[in-house]
């Protein structure tokens, strides 16, 4: 499957891509609104990571064992076979963090306007997610590696 | 054709299942229950008792045709009595036998009710099934609404948190250690977790143990009250046990299958007993920490015990490189994360280093240069990337001072560590800007 790759090397952590990735998943979709708003919904799904000269956008790497789905004791987590995309079903889970501790990346989130998780979906219905979109450096690549 | 039969319709279970089906199409598989549900989260019943969900799609540990999709004939309300290893069958409570090829227990725990006077009256309650949750709900829907519930580990925490979300509800925790959530997280975490559960109105008897539970005096059958160790006298209608569970072992042990506290398991997840497993809360599996076997009973582990046995049953020979704590807690407003050995024996030695800030608290346990426990509160996102160096036993010498920062993440690992973990484009050779440094971190499959 494609998977978002970080190539850290260019990355200069501006974080364009963490506000087009909640822009992405904001209900208006619009800037300004999402500025405004507090809609729980709308956190971002990638993290820029940054230590000393080190800087890297990571999000899910929708792995091919993934162990957030198979630490999750509810069934809300799920790899889609066909897809290869890691799932995250909201009406199921029940905000235990199991999957934070067993995510080796780091990646998934607490939403505290829910009191469930957040994680990256691929951005469904588009071929170029819209962090890699956004990226102005080149500092993501959506890749089958 | 191959014949698998799954004792324990859980975790362990359902990844037992799914392993065997996508190893051999073609086997049959039968999951045996004494529950009368499709698997379900047991840890939601806590959000059930609450009043936040109801039973049905939402508590299914997998979608509504889950069984029919993998071809699983699943019987429900059938209880196993026996298992005969000899002849390679398992008899149900009703005399009928089910002959297998390859056998799963993964029966899980049943609860520990200490021995005491007053526990066939009416209103007292275990809390580790969908049932027991249910006959909660039943006795505290007539008004009755002072609580007491006995133990405060995960599954009392748990109850509890249950029992405020529904609201309403005057309760009084009682353990018998010194402290709440003892097996869980250090002392330290413990305490944070007693504040919060004072500020949240409960009542808590740490060092305090239940010695009675009386009866009503106007009704002889129901509960009244508890009388704890020090003659004081909680009055209420309901009792929680939540002391522990126990590994659920019975069938095994009859068979001669060897056991310890829970069946004893090796790196296939095999028991002593030829084409017999076992994995979850009943079976002790290697934990890689201690360097023991040891019975962890969280449904991670269950889960993917379960995955490492279905593996090997269908003959793909997968090993178990063992297991570790590794738990999650998020009652009473609080995130808590603890893993491995996070409180050691000062006797050992081992360099541990705790820090604290006002709404986060961090503690790593090294030994050897590795990583080998930790707890962490408030802020646990990057959780996950601790318990990865932990599970792979990575050497941290290079880093180790970074671990405890509190803005630790993948940022803060070795280049050629981190690239080994994510891979891609990004990764394909080191560049010059970076010098390699650190071991690269071998895979281990889970
Ligand atoms: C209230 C509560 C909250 C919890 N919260 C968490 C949490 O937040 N995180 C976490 O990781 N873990 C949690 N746990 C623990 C977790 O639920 C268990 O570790 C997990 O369910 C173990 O799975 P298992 O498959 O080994 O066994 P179980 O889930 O115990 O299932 C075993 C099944 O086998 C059946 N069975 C047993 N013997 C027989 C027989 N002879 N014939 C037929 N059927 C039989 C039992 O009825 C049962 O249905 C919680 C547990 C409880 C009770
Ligand atoms: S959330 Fe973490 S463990 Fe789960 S698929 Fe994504 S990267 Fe892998
Ligand atoms: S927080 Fe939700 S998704 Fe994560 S393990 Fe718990 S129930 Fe599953």
């Amino acid at each position: 499957m494609k998977r978002i790759y970080p190539i850290e090397d260019f990355c200069i952590a501006c974080r364009h891509c963490e506000l087009m990735c909640q822009l992405e998943h904001s209900p208006s979709r619009d800037l300004i609104q999402l500025f405004k708003g507090t809609s729980s919904s709308s956190l971002k799904r990638i993290f820029v990571l940054q230590k000393g000269p080190v800087s890297l956008a990571l999000n899910c790497r929708h792995c091919d064992e993934p162990l957030c789905a198979y630490a999750c004791v509810a069934g809300a987590l799920t790899k889609d076979p066909a897809t290869g995309i890691v799932n995250f079903n909201q009406d199921k889970c029940i905000g235990c963090w199991t999957c934070i501790v067993a995510c080796p990346y780091g990646v998934i989130v607490r939403n505290p306007g829910t009191g469930r998780i957040t994680k990256c979906d691929l951005c469904p219905g588009r071929d170029v997610p819209a962090c890699v979109e956004a990226c102005p450096n080149g500092a993501l690549a959506l890749a089958e590696a | 054709m191959t014949r698998y039969v799954i004792v324990g319709n859980s975790a362990g279970g359902i990844g037992a299942a799914e392993t065997i089906r996508a190893t051999d199409p073609d086997g049959h598989v039968t999951i045996l229950s004494d529950e009368s549900y499709p698997a379900y989260s047991r840890p939601a019943i806590s959000e059930f008792l609450a009043g936040e969900r109801t039973f049905g799609e939402r508590m299914l540990f997998r979608d509504a045709d889950f069984y029919k999709r993998l071809r699983i004939e699943c019987m429900l309300g059938t209880r196993v009595a026996r298992v005969h290893t000899k002849e390679r069958a398992v008899e149900l409570s009703d005399g009928r036998r089910v002959p297998y090829d390859r056998l799963l227990l993964a029966t899980g725990g049943t609860p520990i009710i200490p021995r005491m006077e007053g526990l066939t009256l009416r209103g007292v309650h275990p809390f580790t099934t969908m049932d027991h949750a249910k006959s909660f709900h039943e006795a505290l829907s007539s008004g009755k609404n002072r609580v007491v519930v006995i133990g405060a580990g995960l599954i009392g925490c748990s109850l509890v948190n249950g029992l405020l979300h529904r609201g309403g509800i005057q309760i009084t925790l009682v353990e018998l250690k010194d402290r709440v959530l003892s097996t869980m997280v250090d002392t330290h975490a413990s305490s944070l977790v007693e504040k919060r559960l004072s500020k949240m109105g409960v009542s808590v008897r740490t060092g305090r143990s239940a010695t009675r539970i009386l009866p009503r005096p106007d009704d002889a059958t129901s509960v009244g009250g508890v009388m704890l160790d020090n003659g004081e006298l909680v009055s209420c209608d309901v009792v929680g046990m939540a002391v522990g569970v126990t590994p659920r072992a019975e069938l095994a042990r009859e068979a001669d299958i060897r056991c310890n506290r829970g069946i004893l398991v090796d790196a296939h997840m095999e028991t002593s007993a030829r084409g017999v497993f076992a994995c979850g809360d009943v079976a002790e599996a290697q934990d890689f920490i201690y360097g023991v076997p040891r019975v962890t009973a969280i449904w991670p582990t269950a889960y993917m015990g379960g995955r490492v046995a279905g593996a090997n049953m269908a003959g793909a020979t997968t090993r178990y490189d063992g297991c570790t704590a590794m738990n999650a807690f998020s009652y009473f407003d609080m995130a808590l994360i603890s893993a491995g050995m996070f409180d050691p024996d000062p006797a050992l030695g081992y360099p541990v280093v705790a820090r604290e800030k006002p709404d986060a608290y961090k503690k790593l346990v090294i030994r050897d240069h590795k990583l080998i426990g930790f707890v962490m509160a408030g802020e646990i996102e990057q959780s996950g990337v601790l318990f990865n160096l932990l599970r792979e036993q990575t050497d941290v010498r290079s880093f180790e001072g970074r671990l405890a920062d509190w803005d630790f993440s993948m940022a803060s690992l070795p280049r050629d560590l981190r690239g080994a973990w994510i891979g891609g484009p990004g990764y394909a050779a080191p560049t010059e800007k970076q010098p390699v440094a650190g071991p690269v971190a071998e895979k281990v499959s889970p």
